[in-house]
């Protein structure tokens, strides 16, 4: 009887799976890599012609990182998650190392800060940030499993952010690279804000949080942004047409880009700020140039479908088989939002200018790979829920 | 492992939510970008992207009260090369070096110097830069612009001013009237890259100049030029320094002719006279271009002598300290409070009546006239007569008056005074009030704005003038009329008698300042028909050689235009 139900079960598993396989994901993250594409060679076709002389410099160099993120992707969705939380020492101390990589003969120097250092041997430019953020996601989703009940008091809490937070002062110390580590305590707190039953600290918290953005924000104005870089960033965020030729720069060409394109945009290929105009456009500033080239509707459309990737992983979240994998998928889901919020808060200059790039569209292989890596990550929680589950 | 399952599963759809609420914030934001804020940041985006080259417009004409033109536009070529478009540097460089006549090495720097666009010469003939277009070289660019032309050259050179390389005008009217024949330049917006390339596929927005309107003014160019002519004359045969003739409407102030000799040539205005010193620093050549460019009859004072004793006859006869009847007796000097005045006849004139003390200019018949008044009621004439003030003419740094202050005035002074010296005024000052005290007693504006009219025939504005009449009675001008007639008729005038026409005037012979240099300014004043002035003349000659007599040196070249203009202005002859 029992077997004859496993058989029963296995012949049906051959006509359609009985595990779950979230095709929306799917889709919404290959639209997204095609769109950045599409998008890079629009925003970089020129300045790359006239650089390199190929107009698809960029593009290519992307789509090789996308094409080795897909295969990461699918060896780490078949991959049982499971295993990752045997090895969660081994994490924090690669993100650590990661980190301190740079400091090396390694190193990579780029924009005024060392951010980067190159794996011997292939040539490849990894941005430590990037190991670092996932590392972080692996490791605390274990952590969150491990101090289980304890996750309420101090000890637990202790445990779950101290590493977080001194893998998050090494990033901001170390490389240079405040934006990154300002994401890794973000992804943690939304993580342990999951992981807690609790509402009221972390309101307080948010609070906080939110005064001593203002005591900032007006110790800068008060010092008139002399010296600090950051202190400059926020004076040129109050007001960009004062710092037009310098801090403000950047703000203001993407200003430019976002206002004319209006309501229905210029037409796919014919942004003017693309053309050196406009710092980074195919980067950290790409949304501005989906902003001119294909209007408000562009734009929203872009960013409805982050709100649908963001959708389609909290179902996956929300009926994972455990807690383990539940938080794995919390954490890039934190990740993939934060970003992308803080990257058109950025463009659209809502908070200070900081170098964020916009998740799967914004030109960079590292990014890309290791966001794969965590998309790989989600379709494996996913196979793991049973359909008669959901 | 269902530990606090629902209490995640919560949290996880909190965040959710919470994620898309941000993410709604954000799409506000973006709304108000891109709907409300879209046209600022949209124009400035713009106004960054368009380069843009101005196409000049065409600037105003200026013509004479007869339709003459005197200022002009010229088309002529600016050649340039674009070093990217080039294709045979060589080619280019022998033509161009050819066509403009240019050493080959010049042309060659410009045409192998990497930059955007090289001038390689500006103010080409149109028809050179006609040829040079018909070769049809790449990267050669032959684009027209106008150049100010002055067909006559030096005519009226202090008058009508030059303009400089951005059509603005530098002196004269074209500075006094530079927004009337500025016009509007156009320009060409090309649309280029940060780098300053090109943008093919956006083309070019044109935005079409605005032609300057013309100036018509009062100014004759044959009376100017025949003016001109009598100027040079006297000048070469008293050997005078400088000699201006001013020739005006006494009724309504409309400057017939204005006349500086030596002028210079508009159309070169920045020639040195020969001999100067070529290590001159810039400030030096700056200087002695401006003294050339001084219009001296409203940029200079000088003391006006004798003829300023038409002021002080009105002021008598005005308040009534005097009439013509009145007689007075001249030993050759007078004497106020403790100095002795000298006539400039020294053996006196002897007993004589206003008529012909005016007629012999006799020195202490004017102080004592002056001395009636007093210094308050001098004082208050020479205000009420207007020569306080600048006269207002329309033509850039008209020099004010320079006159004793009241309180520091006393009898000295007022003697002084009466008889034209101790003070000083501009000559367009002093025609205007003899002017004013001729013609019934209206103080005029000179000015030389008629009207301007834009390119499609339009009259744009009629230029008014304040007049401010009753500054003398009807009565007071009409007598001092006379008594001028008859300075002319029989006086010391004489010599600016034309037959046939009844002419009104008044010489002076004043030093130049400082005093003791033995160069003296002579002078006359005329205007004709003497009962009804339709025209007032004023010739200075400065540091003339020889003879220096106002009577004997200016009166004459007064005579001579008269004999012309009168006739030319169709004022007829009064035994006709």
């Amino acid at each position: 009887m029992a077997g004859r139900t496993a058989t029963k079960k296995r012949m049906r598993g051959r006509e359609q799976s009985e595990y779950f396989f979230d095709y929306s994901l799917l889709f919404i993250v290959l639209f997204l890599l095609g769109f950045g594409l599409v998008m890079i060679y629009s925003a970089s076709s020129y300045t790359a012609f006239q650089d390199y002389g190929d107009s698809g410099q960029f593009m290519k160099k992307q789509l090789l990182a996308i094409v080795m993120g897909l295969v990461a992707m699918v060896a780490v969705a078949l991959v049982d998650y499971h295993i990752w939380s045997k090895f969660y020492l081994v994490e924090i101390i690669v993100a650590a190392v990661s980190i301190v990589m740079v400091k090396t003969p390694l190193g990579i120097s780029s924009h005024g800060a060392t951010r980067w250092f190159k794996i011997p041997g292939i040539g490849m430019q990894v941005q430590p940030a990037e190991i670092a953020k996932l590392c972080m996601i692996l490791f605390l989703a274990y952590m969150v499993c491990r101090v289980g009940k304890n996750v309420v008091n101090l000890n637990g809490l202790f445990w779950m952010l101290m590493p977080a937070g001194i893998v998050a002062v090494m990033i901001w110390k170390i490389t240079n690279n405040m934006s990154s580590a300002l994401i890794v305590v973000a992804i943690s707190m939304l993580m342990v804000f999951v992981a807690s039953p609790r509402y009221k600290e972390f309101i307080i918290l948010g609070l906080i949080g939110c005064a001593a953005a203002a005591a900032i924000v007006w110790f800068a104005v008060y010092s008139a942004g002399q010296g600090n870089f950051r202190l400059k960033r926020i004076v040129a965020w109050l007001n960009p047409e004062s710092q037009a030729q310098d801090t403000g720069f950047q703000t203001l060409q993407g200003l430019y880009a976002i206002g004319s394109g209006g309501i229905w945009g210029k037409g796919l290929g014919q942004s003017m700020q693309k053309l050196k105009f406009l710092p980074e456009s195919q980067n950290d500033m790409i949304f501005s140039i989906i902003c001119e080239e294909l209007g408000l509707f562009g734009a929203i459309a872009v960013m409805a479908m982050f709100i649908m990737l963001i959708w389609r992983m909290m179902i996956i979240a929300n009926n994972a088989s455990d807690l383990y994998g539940a938080m794995l998928v919390v954490g890039v889901i934190g990740h993939i939002a934060v970003q992308a919020i803080l990257n058109i808060a950025v463009v659209t200059n809502t908070i200070p200018n900081t170098g964020i790039s916009l998740p799967f569209i914004s030109y960079g292989g590292t990014s890309v790979m290791f966001l794969l890596c965590e998309i790989g990550l989600v379709f494996s929680v996913a196979r793991r829920i049973q359909l008669k589950d959901m | 492992m269902p530990y606090n399952r629902v209490s995640h599963r919560k949290k996880i759809l909190v965040l959710f939510f919470g994620l898309t609420a941000v993410f709604v914030l954000l799409f506000v934001r973006l709304v108000y970008l891109m709907v409300w804020q879209a046209d600022h940041y949209a124009e400035q985006a713009t106004k960054l992207h368009e380069r843009e080259r101005s196409i000049k417009a065409a600037r105003g004409r200026i013509l004479d009260r007869n339709g003459e033109v005197l200022a002009d536009n010229k088309t002529v070529c600016t050649i340039s090369v674009i070093h990217n478009q080039i294709e045979d540097p060589e080619e280019v460089v022998r033509v161009l070096s050819r066509e403009l006549s240019l050493p080959e090495e010049t042309v060659r720097k410009r045409v192998e110097k990497y930059s955007a666009m090289e001038r390689v010469k500006s103010n080409v003939d149109k028809e050179v830069g006609d040829r040079i277009r018909e070769y049809d070289l790449p990267g050669v660019k032959v684009d027209e612009d106008y150049k100010r032309f002055y067909p006559y050259g030096e005519l009226a050179s202090k008058v009508l001013g030059f303009t400089g390389g951005d059509n603005q005008g530098i002196l004269g009217l074209e500075v006094t009237y530079d927004e009337q024949l500025q016009g509007n330049d156009g320009m060409i917006l090309t649309v280029t890259d940060a780098a300053g390339i090109e943008v093919e596929r956006m083309g070019e927005r044109r935005i079409e100049p605005v032609a300057g309107n013309d100036l018509h003014i009062s100014l004759d160019r044959n009376i100017q030029s025949y003016a001109t002519q009598l100027a040079y004359q006297a000048m070469e045969t008293k050997e005078a320094e400088a000699v201006s003739i001013l020739v005006m409407n006494p009724q309504n102030g409309e400057i017939y002719a204005m006349v500086n000799v030596p002028e210079f040539d508009l159309n070169d205005p920045f020639v040195l006279p020969e001999g100067t010193d070529p290590a001159l620093g810039a400030k030096e050549q700056q200087d002695l271009l401006n003294n050339i460019w001084r219009n001296g009859c409203i940029n200079d004072t000088y003391e006006p002598g004798s003829t300023f004793k038409i002021v002080t006859a009105a002021a008598g006869l005005e308040s009534g300290v005097v009439t013509p009847d009145s007689t007075f007796s001249c030993p050759g000097y007078i004497i106020v409070d403790d100095r002795k005045i000298r006539c400039h006849k020294t053996s006196g004139h002897g007993s004589e009546d206003f008529v012909h003390a005016t007629m012999n200019s006799c020195n202490p018949v004017f102080i004592t006239v002056g001395l009636r008044l007093g210094v308050e009621r001098y004082y208050e004439y020479f205000e009420k007569f207007g020569l306080k003030k600048k006269t207002g003419v329309d033509l850039p740094g008209e020099a004010g008056t320079i006159m004793h202050k009241m309180e520091d005035m006393g009898n000295v002074e007022l003697a002084t005074v009466s008889f034209g010296q101790s003070f000083q005024i501009t000559p367009i000052q002093l025609l205007t009030t003899a002017s004013s005290i001729i013609n019934g007693g209206n103080r005029i504006t000179p000015h030389f704005g008629i009207e301007s009219i834009d390119p499609a025939g339009n009259v744009v504005e009629i230029y008014s003038y304040p007049v401010t009449q009753g500054i003398v009675s009807e009565e007071t001008s009409a007598t001092m009329r006379e008594m001028l007639e008859m300075v002319v008729k029989e006086g010391g005038g004489k010599n600016g008698q034309v037959p046939g026409y009844r002419i009104g005037g008044k010489t002076a012979t004043s030093q130049t300042l400082p005093r003791g240099t033995g160069r003296y300014i002579a002078s006359f004043v005329g205007f004709a028909p003497a009962d009804d002035p339709q025209v007032i003349a004023l010739a200075i000659v400065t540091n003339p050689q020889g003879v220096y007599y106002g009577g004997q040196v200016s009166a004459p070249i007064i005579r001579q235009l008269f004999e012309n203009i009168l006739p030319y202005l169709g004022i007829e002859e009064y035994n006709q």
